[in-house]
């Protein structure tokens, strides 16, 4: 198989293989839109998100090393040691581990909960752990990440803008992004996990991970599209389209490898452990590596297509060479002309290199 | 020749790997001198215990944002409390400009709780009596018959009717010689108390509250002036009430002072300024202080003097705090989340280093070792931030190191990738290692830029866990930069001279035939005509041939050189 998929890259990297991510780019970007509306109405359809402790407020909490996990014990003692509690949600969470929220509880009642549930579940005192949370704590770390996540727009924006040389490369990346984010909350939300502060952190490198594949792609276009303007045997689309093929082995292989560890935080932390942080970190890195890849592949390049096509230069570029393909000037003489002369250097120098090694 | 120098190159970047990890360890090693140790520290999460996020809000009219200077304030007060309460470990910190965190290890108790929470008051009350710190032995604490009785209702703050002999049990009692926190709600404000004073150097009899801390507008400290107008060289602290603070103090002066006239030494001269139940400062009155402009002096030095002046403008400003969010972590609970993060981590290094095999067959080893590299590199950064930035390890900071191994991984790839296609392109092995160094070192420096620049807004634009996350990010970014530069590359190059590798051994993951490359190079002295290469291309070779002799010319000074010797 390894030798299949080597030939599968020869075959991306020749041309021979090819996948039309810039010829499609209609047909791509309209269905992105369609995903992003779409992961978009989830949550309303939904009816909301389903938010986790941090963002409603309220008490929990967590019993470990317990022999029964039977829920409706920990339901029991919460009603006998604390009535007047609402909205009480005792959940198995992982093997031995038993979690109760429930709306917030007054310092007496939470000791009280807390020593109901020690004794229902006969576990020792430090088993037993109790929080609290107000519900202004998760709106404030939300609020703190949104301005991060600004700020990181904006200076990334302008980053890749001088390094690439052109803003279109920004944009066309931040339209990525954003099918990114939308869709990945969106996915986020159908699975009906909540929304915690670890999920925003996973959304958050979501970002990061997304504009990173995104810059390697770019930086195989912005190579192979240099000089555009001057070639006659290829078109600008075709250049751009040959650049994501023959970065597209390197994008699957990043987005396996990244998974793989992600994959198994999500698989320990949802069958092990259960509990919060880890499992909601790692499903939001877990979707959001994934579309983040097919968002660079089928969002940003052909949006950057799409964008310098309107270029009158790219356009008349375009015109020519499908010019020449249409027989109206001979193919073999224009791409000899001009470029062949640096050819034997190249064989020359080749054949040298190794008689060096001595 | 071109090769040896690469070699060497090669080898001195290794080396200085080799020496930055032994400078690492030796920094490790230098703190475990002082204290430290081999592992890193656990955040609360991880090693179990208390944390408050306590939002300060100031009850002035203004009503409006807390300054840095009233938050660093609020942040001492709280350490006084969590100090006095007797908690060992805890940390007291502030976070985004906003919250003061507190971290204890262990439970919190209710009483502690409730102490860090209240809003401190400022109050002053006059001395009714004071004494050594120590409780009054019991030979000779007053006897039955000698306790004082109340004849009367207290006339005014500083009568002796105040005190009952219950009180006067009380005070025989107390003992200030070790710091415990006195329970301001018990201290009626309407009535006689007992205190100690901050340092716990005496203690007190004090009569009701008479002016309260919001009645002061501004405290400060300077030099005080002799009659003449010159520095005495002393240390005072001086207070501005406001108005009905100007005229409650004026009264109150002047009964101190009519008592300190009658006797010099009459404990009943002084009064006592009170913060969270404890005395801070108790003066004698030397006169009757009119315009509501006091100072107080006395052996101060600077820094006390200083200190008091804060205290006092604190007491101005009464600042409460409302309790966001309250956790109990089980140490079992951490620990379980540590080994199942651990776990995780195994787990994901173990599939990615099965998948760099299966992928990159023999040159997989270095992406492996890489990562072996750069998680020790990491591991040792931590242990020592831990102990020179107090930087603790929570679990979304795992979580962060874990999800960089991808990343990490990720350079290797790019890296890799290009050389494949400058092997497919037809370049010799060792050529091809050096032209897909060049491209891809831009791309992996672009990348790792998106990557850190992303850390570093997160970590200054977040807060608690979010920024773990993002310092853990940040790290590896620079780690995994370093890597790639100070040890997969050189590795790259040292192996690309191998036999086995150079010449692309079935296993080396860089075998021409299997990448679909004839190498112009043959072997044996065998070559292929430059003609003969150009007739077997096809059509799409041909046009990428020919790109990359247009690329092949920007290839700056190096290239040239290396040509020049060639030929």
């Amino acid at each position: 198989m390894a030798n299949k998929l080597a030939q599968f890259g020869n075959d991306l990297h020749s041309g021979k293989k090819s996948y039309g991510f810039v010829p499609h780019r209609k047909r791509w970007l309209s269905l992105a839109l369609v995903i992003v509306i779409l992961a978009a109405l989830v949550p309303v359809l939904k009816g909301g998100y389903n938010l986790g402790i941090e963002f409603r407020g309220g008490s929990e909490f967590t019993v470990s090393s317990v022999a029964n996990e039977d829920v409706t014990i920990g339901q029991d003692a919460i009603s006998a040691a604390a009535p007047e509690a609402t909205d009480v949600r005792v959940t198995n969470i992982s093997s031995n581990t038993v979690r109760a929220q429930m709306s917030e509880l007054g310092d007496d009642e939470t000791l009280a909960v807390g020593d109901a549930l020690r004794a229902a579940y006969g576990v020792e005192r430090d088993d037993v752990t109790s929080s609290f949370v107000g519900p202004t704590w998760g709106a404030g770390v939300t609020k703190q990440a949104l301005i991060g996540l600004a700020w990181f727009v904006v200076l990334v924006m302008i980053g890749m803008a001088l390094y690439f040389r052109t803003w279109k490369m920004s944009l066309s990346a931040i339209a990525g992004l954003v099918f990114t984010i939308v869709t990945t909350v969106g996915l986020y939300a159908l699975v009906g996990f909540e929304i915690t502060p670890s999920a925003i952190i996973g959304f958050l490198t979501v970002l990061s991970y997304s504009l990173y594949d995104t810059v390697v792609v770019f930086d195989k276009i912005r190579e192979n599209t240099e000089g555009i303007e001057g070639r006659r045997d290829v078109t600008f689309s075709e250049q751009v389209n040959l650049a994501v093929n023959q970065t597209l082995v390197r994008s699957i292989n990043t987005s396996v490898v990244g998974i793989l560890p992600v994959g198994s935080i999500l698989f320990i932390g949802a069958l092990l452990l259960g509990a919060g942080a880890l499992k909601d970190l790692s499903l939001a890195l877990f979707v959001g590596i994934i579309v983040g890849t097919i968002g660079t592949l089928f969002v940003a390049a052909p949006a950057y297509a799409v964008l310098r096509l309107g270029e009158q230069s790219v356009k008349e570029q375009e015109r020519r060479v499908e010019g020449i393909r249409a027989g109206i000037v001979p193919e073999e003489e224009t791409s000899e002309t001009g470029q062949s002369p640096s050819l034997p250097a190249i064989t020359v120098r080749e054949f040298n290199f190794p008689t060096n090694n001595q | 020749m071109a090769t040896k120098g690469h070699s060497a190159k090669a080898r001195g970047a290794l080396v200085s790997m080799v020496l930055l990890l032994l400078l690492l360890a030796g920094g490790i090693f230098g703190t475990t001198l002082a204290g430290g140790s081999w592992s890193p520290k656990l955040a609360l999460d991880l090693s179990g215990g208390s944390q408050l996020i306590l939002s300060p809000q100031v009850n002035d009219a203004d009503g409006g944002e807390i300054t840095d200077e009233q938050l660093e304030q609020a942040v001492e007060i709280i350490r006084q409390r969590v100090d006095g309460s007797g908690v060992a470990e805890a940390e007291v910190s502030t976070q985004s400009g906003q919250n003061v965190v507190v971290s204890v290890p262990g439970v919190l108790s209710p009483e502690t709780r409730d102490l860090i929470q209240t809003s401190a008051q400022m109050s002053f009350r006059a001395v009714l009596n004071s004494g050594a710190p120590t409780p009054v032995p019991g030979d000779a604490v007053a006897a039955e018959e000698s306790l004082p009785a109340p004849t009367a209702e207290p006339a005014d703050g500083s009568d002796y009717n105040w005190v009952t002999p219950e009180l006067w049990r009380e005070y025989e009692a107390l003992d200030c010689s070790v710091p415990t926190n006195v329970d301001e709600a018990e201290q009626d404000p309407n009535a006689a108390i007992v205190a100690c004073s901050t340092d716990g150097q005496e203690k007190y009899i004090l009569g009701p509250i008479e002016i309260h801390g919001t009645e002061i507008e501004n405290a400060s400290f300077s030099q005080v002036t002799g009659g003449t107008g010159y520095s005495t060289g002393q240390w005072g602290v001086n207070i501005d009430f406001n108005d009905p603070g100007t005229a409650t103090f004026k009264d109150v002066t002047t009964r101190l002072n009519s008592i300190r006239g009658a006797n010099p030494s009459d404990p009943r001269a002084r009064f006592a300024i009170m913060l969270d139940g404890a005395v801070l400062s108790s003066p004698v009155t030397q006169a009757v202080i009119t315009n509501g402009q006091p100072q107080i002096t006395g052996n101060f030095t600077e820094q006390e003097a200083s200190q008091l002046a804060e205290q006092l403008k604190y007491g101005a400003l009464p600042i409460s705090f409302t309790i966001q969010s309250e956790q109990q972590i089980s140490a079992t609970l951490g620990a379980d989340q540590l080994r199942m993060g651990l776990l995780a981590g195994l787990i994901g290094l173990v599939l990615v280093f099965v998948y760099s095999l299966f992928q990159y067959r023999l040159v997989g080893l270095v992406n492996i070792s890489s990562i072996i590299v750069a998680a020790g590199f990491s591991y040792g950064v931590i242990i020592l931030l831990g102990h020179l930035m107090n930087y603790r390890l929570s679990l979304a900071g795992v979580a962060g190191l874990i999800v960089s191994i991808g990343l990490m991984a990720d350079s290797f790839i790019v890296y890799f990738e290009r050389i494949r296609d400058e092997i497919r392109a037809g370049r010799t092995i060792p050529a091809a290692i050096d032209h897909g160094w060049n491209r891809a070192k831009r791309t992996i420096m672009a990348s790792k830029a998106v990557n850190l620049l992303a850390a570093v807004v997160l970590y200054f634009a977040s807060v608690g866990n979010v920024r773990g996350f993002a310092f853990t990010l940040g790290l590896t970014a620079i780690a995994d930069l370093i890597i790639t530069f100070l040890f997969i590359h050189p590795l790259m190059v040292l192996l690309g001279q191998r036999d086995y590798f150079r010449n692309g051994g079935k296993w080396s993951g860089m075998d021409p035939a299997a990448l679909g490359a004839t190498p112009l190079y043959r072997g044996a002295g065998r070559v292929r005509s430059a003609e003969e290469t150009e007739a077997r291309l096809s059509l799409a070779e041909r046009k990428r041939r020919e790109r990359l002799a247009a690329a092949e010319e920007e290839m700056a000074a190096t290239d040239i050189k290396e040509q020049g010797r060639g030929e």
